[in-house]
């Protein structure tokens, strides 16, 4: 009982730098236990096969459906459950995020999970769906999102984007980069967000599991 | 014999104003944000008013505009009252508070327009992270420097929390946005895939850890006391909930993300730490409540006791269920669902909200040198606006939740799906419609707080307030080894 003594804590309650040194101490052990090995393991784990960094006009349809901030209704995470494999998709593997930043794994469901949403609809259906998804679902509660037909990629803007993330390590050639402003050219905020959710989980992994799956989210 | 030494109480006005102001903002956009989900023509076909661009205007609001200013303001009016000395540096100070507010101010016009990096609860693109650095830092040296020149010897608990504050959210803030800026609107997390949710969830969970809780608790450890007229119940019990508290939290974000693609040790080590936080969580309650032990009657007489009562109550129930929804089983059931939501507001209306108003109804009469606040009964309806919409929003998001949780696993005889996705949003949505009105209550009871603090700065805002005397400092006794206190005096 000796430790439950006042006098062994008295030091600590009557010295601010102590205390605060302490505090830094026992507030670093859960973030280094838990992020140090992660980081360690993050140059281990291998892209998914087939996997390869964005394409310029998927790269720049992915930075809107950052900026749109899309994630606070949909996930991209098949977690590892019977229900959820059944109707999304073979569960989601770390290899297919390795070309994430940030992440969009998600929080909230308000809409169906997106990780294997690529190919499920048409382009035209997902172009029509984006400007008003009422005229498609007439029960969903997604916004329209009618500015997005009109914006126009910033060509140059995409090759700097495709520079900086060289930097931070994603595999990108001198090709890539030069080719990157006409891949882009022309093409609307709509064209590039359509392409990137056309190729969600396409790359990476098998087909859905069973046909109730498909009917589940291909019926909307 | 006072000293000569007054409190420096005008930045705490300021950061109080700011506070009543910023809670009727983030509020409202919250408000609106509950309306889109019910009725979709809501987002007006605009891309600054729609849905996803303005939720995360709404938690940034009240957590960090709403949340930070109240803490900075009661912190520091905490920080002189506990060690008898007046606020260090009170130049910094009033940069901690401007720069506090451009901050604020900087995200919530940015982040709409879709200059953000969308990481949850850390949303401002890079230049912003880098103003809520500085202001960050500052505002720890003018603490820190307040509590090095403190009179009285020993350091009040509630300065430990908001020490613990100060400093993990520094290092949280730092770590998680560590990014490779493309221009001055766009930038790439250094992190990706697992990594980067690993660390957003180390932030996301801990800025609850220490921005939603530590530093409330501190609120809590001096103005619960103070209201209750009493003393704390164990001083003792509170040395043992802060260590434990501020060192088994940061283990636990990584139950944020059970069953998915993060390696399986990570989030067990994070459920297992998540269910060992029931115990200084309920201590911490228990402490604060128990505190009102001989004096319950306030709870019939005074708003501001009201609103701490209930706001510890809600601080156990919520962190009890935080605890059982880290468990792989029954987070299986709530997660993506709006049980997540609803655990979200009991939190943050039930215990953040209702302890920062009872703080600060407890303060403002005392940093604005009046006797009381300017309308009793304005107290009290708040309190049954605020209760009743917080109930209405619980009772809603909690059935929409469980209802979602129970249609997405429902299985046929034969193990097929019993409902597709759509079904679902359309069994919730009478809920979205309930949910917005208990917001809306809660709202209306914020306007009556600003309506009632505007009023009782009457004389502030004429400049005829009088600055309060630090008390002479007094030879404080050294504890006893072993020593059992004086029986309470009998109630009169």
């Amino acid at each position: 009982m000796g430790l439950l003594k006042y006098k062994h804590w008295e030091v600590l309650e009557k010295n601010a730098g102590l205390l605060a040194v302490l505090i830094a101490i026992m507030v670093s052990f859960g973030g280094l236990a838990e992020i140090l090995p992660l980081f360690n393991d993050a140059h281990t784990v291998k892209p998914a096969p087939g996997l390869k960094p964005y394409s310029a006009l998927r790269l720049a349809g992915r930075d809107v459906y950052v900026r749109e901030g899309c994630y606070q209704c949909h996930s991209q995470m098949i977690r590892t459950l019977s229900f959820e494999t059944q109707r999304y998709g073979k569960f989601s593997e770390a290899g297919e995020f390795v070309y994430d930043r940030p992440f969009q794994w998600g929080s909230k469901r308000t809409g169906p999970d997106l990780a294997r949403v690529g190919g499920k609809f048409s382009d035209a259906w997902q172009r029509a769906h984006l400007l008003a998804p009422r005229d498609l679902v007439p029960q969903s509660n997604m916004p329209n999102y009618p500015w997005l037909a009109e914006a126009r990629i910033d060509a140059n803007d995409v090759r700097e984007r495709m520079r900086a993330l060289r930097m931070l390590g994603d595999p990108y050639s001198e090709e890539d980069l030069a080719d990157a402003p006409d891949a882009v050219r022309d093409k609307t905020e709509l064209d590039a967000l359509v392409a990137y959710l056309q190729g969600l989980g396409v790359s990476a992994a098998p087909a859905a599991a069973t046909p109730v799956a498909s009917a589940a989210v291909g019926s909307p | 014999m006072p000293t000569k030494e007054t409190y420096d109480d005008r930045v705490i006005r300021l950061f109080l104003m700011a506070a009543a102001i910023w809670g009727v903002v983030g509020m409202s956009v919250g408000v609106l944000a509950a309306a889109q989900l019910a009725w979709p023509a809501l987002n007006f076909d605009t891309s600054w008013l729609t849905f996803s661009r303005i939720r995360t205007n709404h938690t940034f609001g009240v957590i960090f505009a709403f949340g930070g200013s109240a803490l900075m303001g009661t912190c520091y009016y905490i920080v002189q009252r506990t060690g008898h000395v007046r606020l260090a540096l009170s130049k910094v100070a009033m940069f901690t508070f401007w720069g506090w507010q451009a901050a604020c101010f900087l995200s919530m016009a940015t982040i709409p327009f879709g200059i953000t990096q969308n990481k949850e609860y850390a949303e401002p693109e890079w230049p912003i992270d880098i103003l809520i650095a500085a202001v960050w830092v500052a505002f720890g040296v003018v603490f820190f420097t307040t509590l090095a020149r403190r009179r009285i010897r020993h350091i009040y608990v509630a300065n430990w929390y908001y020490g613990a504050l100060i400093i993990a959210v520094a290092l949280l803030h730092i770590v998680n946005n560590l990014a490779l800026p493309v221009s001055l609107t766009k930038s790439y997390p250094i992190y990706s895939g697992a990594l980067d949710a690993m660390v957003q969830w180390w932030y996301g969970h801990n800025a609850v850890a220490f921005f939603l809780t530590a530093g409330f608790l501190g609120m809590m450890y001096y103005f619960v006391p103070r209201q209750a007229q009493q003393p704390l119940w164990s001083y003792r019990f509170s040395i043992v909930n802060f260590w434990a508290l501020i060192s088994i939290y940061m283990w636990a974000g990584s139950h944020h993300l059970l069953y998915t693609a993060l390696p399986d040790w990570v989030q067990s080590v994070g459920m297992v730490f998540s269910v060992v936080l029931v115990m200084p969580s309920m201590g911490s309650a228990a402490n604060g409540l128990m505190t009102f032990n001989g004096s319950w009657g306030k709870f019939r007489t005074d708003p501001a006791a009201k609103f701490m009562i209930i706001a510890l109550v809600f601080y156990a129930i919520s962190t009890l269920e935080g605890s059982s929804m880290a468990v792989r089983s029954i987070n299986s059931l709530t997660h993506y669902t709006d049980w997540t939501v609803a655990h979200v507001h009991a939190g943050a209306i039930g215990w953040v909200a209702m302890i920062t108003i009872g703080s600060l109804y407890a303060m403002a009469p005392r940093a604005l040198d009046r006797p009381a606040m300017h309308s009793h009964s304005a107290m009290n309806l708040h309190f049954w606006l605020h209760v009743s919409g917080l109930l209405i929003y619980l009772l809603s998001m909690y059935a929409a939740g469980i209802t979602e949780g129970l249609m997405w696993r429902a299985t046929n005889p034969d193990g097929s799906l019993t409902y597709d996705f759509l079904s679902s949003l359309i069994a919730i949505k009478p809920f979205y419609t309930v949910r917005f009105l208990g917001g809306l209550l809660v709202l209306s009871g914020m306007v009556v707080m600003a309506w009632n603090l505007w009023h009782t700065a009457a004389h502030a805002r004429a400049g005829i307030i009088k600055p309060i005397l630090v008390p002479a400092p007094e030879a404080i006794p050294e504890p006893v080894p072993d020593q059992t206190p004086e029986p309470l005096p009998a109630r009169a």
